[in-house]
């Protein structure tokens, strides 16, 4: 008895920690929402208002600033970036899986160093080669740039689940005549379904949060979300209520898709060394 | 594998070498669109960084492209502004990769003992991670660290903190908390998952035998979590040297050059400079920097991933 009360209280000591840190971590999001629906007023104020009346000007406000511009841009660079990036990972992560090529290690390898190698490096050429092209401030430049940062953790993401679809399924579908096409999508892809979801998930939160290159390459046209808060960096000291707005407005995306999916993220982020 | 496995079978059968080539280019061909790509907008790129590193050319004085050999290197060299950048690079990375991972390893530790409503704590704690860092580095700008209004001068009111400008006065440390608070999620999540894959009958077993519990976590958990403390390092590592988004927000690399890293600097000298010889030799410096750790850091994460793909 004494002891199961121990445990109990133990537990409820745990417990409490365990709230209290998630809370801490989580009260700068909790904050940003509170001061979005708040009016300027309130949220200047040395001692903070948890108790205010809601107001929704705020987001009228950003969106009157054009942040609909800003999220139909991000919207296009995130989908269409995320399925050129699966239409190309889908048969790589095959040839480095099921029907591996000889040298599929260094294929890997390749891949992953490109990864390793920091984009700023190469921001140069890149701005270069965009300006020379006539694509500056082009959401389709955007489209390929995304594509390409994340193409090398799709192709390992989508591998590790390649991996495991069961190997007698594949060799009874051979038996049967199956082309290398016919394998891929009739047997493979069912399989492995929720795999290319969770890689998708991983491009959609890298590219609608990703800045450097839309603040480089993108000007008023193409401008993304992380482009469009930039333009708070200098009227900070007026505006920190529509500031919240809109970044509650920018985050909202991921957080929702990041809760939903919290299970396929470490696997994603990991590069699928994670189950 | 297969690969090995099937060519003697193919030769045995005296079919003809082509049919073997022809069936490298089927295995290869699904593989070539993205392969392709990926040197065509990552490689090329660089390459092309490597030619400019030689050159004299600044884009605000047409005509001024020339060859001038070495020269631009031995600016990066005598460049104290770089190796500024460098440091300020190695010591935020390494710096918040080990808080974020020790924070990351204790709230894992903590999730892991049977708390009540750890679902919603967990979705709680992943959360800094998928906020937006632009919208987080304008959001600890202002209404964290600002020194009037914001709530961490509130918060550490009692502990007779008045209005401490922390991004003016601390700009390493907040830059650096930012990034802490965004990658702790990431720490924990991996750790998460180290934790449940660890097999409960040796915990089981080493309590049965009186083990006590702080025992049990050095000489069982501990060393099992080994491989995900590095493979989180490691990635951490590899994502936290890139940042870029906070600094231009929160500080832009100053006060002076306070909080410039790599990337910053990188950004100053091609967008504010527009000296393309100087920005290029400087991208290469980076690289040769990165590549000589990403190959040790690659051997490492290599093996980790054939580790846990065995399992």
């Amino acid at each position: 008895m004494a002891a199961q009360k121990r445990t109990g209280a133990a537990r409820a000591g745990w417990t409490a920690l365990a709230w209290l840190v998630g809370i801490v971590f989580f009260f700068p999001v909790l904050w940003m929402v509170l001061t979005s629906f708040k009016q300027e007023r309130d949220a200047y104020t040395t001692t903070p208002h948890i108790v205010f009346t809601p107001t929704l000007d705020q987001y009228k406000a950003v969106f009157s600033g054009g942040i609909g511009t800003a999220v139909a841009n991000s919207a296009i660079a995130t989908i269409f970036s995320t399925l050129l990036v699966l239409v190309l990972a889908i048969p790589a992560a095959y040839a480095l899986s099921i029907r591996p090529i000889k040298r599929y290690r260094d294929g890997l390898f390749f891949f992953i160093s490109t990864k390793m190698l920091p984009i700023v490096a190469a921001i140069v050429p890149i701005f270069l080669a965009v300006r020379n092209l006539g694509a500056m401030d082009n959401i389709w430049t955007m489209v390929v740039l995304y594509a390409a940062m994340n193409l090398p953790i799709a192709v390992w993401m989508l591998r590790s689940f390649f991996l495991e679809v069961p190997r007698e399924t594949l060799e009874a579908a051979r038996l049967d005549g199956a082309g290398v096409r016919q394998e891929l999508t009739e047997v493979m892809l069912p399989v492995v379904a929720p795999g290319v979801a969770a890689t998708a998930l991983i491009c959609v939160i890298f590219s609608w949060n990703e800045f450097f290159f839309a603040l480089n390459l993108t000007a008023t046209r193409a401008a993304t979300v992380p482009f469009f808060l930039v333009g708070f960096i200098t009227s900070e000291g007026l505006y920190w209520a529509q500031l919240s707005a809109a970044a509650t407005l920018a985050s909202l995306p991921v957080l929702l898709a990041g809760w939903i999916a919290q299970k396929q993220l470490v696997r994603g982020l990991s590069m699928g060394a994670i189950k | 594998m297969t690969a090995i496995a099937e060519r003697p079978t193919a030769s045995a059968a005296g079919r003809p070498p082509t049919s073997d080539r022809r069936e490298g280019w089927r295995r290869r061909g699904p593989l070539m669109p993205a392969l392709i790509f990926t040197i065509i907008v990552t490689q090329v790129p660089f390459l092309l960084t490597l030619f400019y590193s030689f050159q004299s050319w600044n884009l605000l004085r047409p005509g001024s492209f020339h060859f001038v050999g070495l020269s631009n290197y031995v600016a990066v060299v005598k460049d104290a502004e770089f190796r500024n950048a460098l440091w300020i690079t190695v010591l935020t990375t390494l710096g918040a990769a080990i808080i974020a991972l020790v924070l990351g390893t204790m709230l894992a530790l903590l999730l892991e003992r049977q708390v009540l409503g750890r679902g919603v704590i967990r979705t709680l704690l992943i959360s800094p991670f998928l906020v937006m860092p632009a919208a987080a580095g304008l959001l600890w700008k202002t209404t964290m660290f600002d020194p009037v209004y914001g709530l961490v001068n509130w918060v550490l009111t009692p502990f007779g903190v008045h209005n401490v400008d922390f991004v003016g006065q601390f700009p390493l440390a907040s830059v650096m908390t930012v990034m802490v608070w965004r990658w702790t999620p990431f720490m924990m999540l991996i750790m998460l998952a180290g934790l449940q894959a660890q097999p409960t009958d040796v915990i089981e077993a080493a309590r049965v035998d009186g083990a006590r519990p702080f025992a049990i976590f050095r000489e069982v958990t501990l060393p099992y979590l080994r491989p995900y403390m590095e493979l989180g390092l490691l990635l951490g590592a590899i994502y936290i040297v890139g940042t870029f988004d906070e600094i231009y927000i929160m500080t832009q690399g100053g006060p002076g050059t306070a909080t410039t890293n790599l990337p910053y600097y990188l950004y100053q000298r091609t967008f504010q400079g527009y000296d393309i010889g100087q920005a290029a030799s400087l991208g290469v410096a980076t690289v040769i920097l990165t590549f000589i750790v990403a190959s040790v850091a690659l051997r490492t994460v290599f093996r980790l991933f054939t580790e846990t793909e065995g399992r």
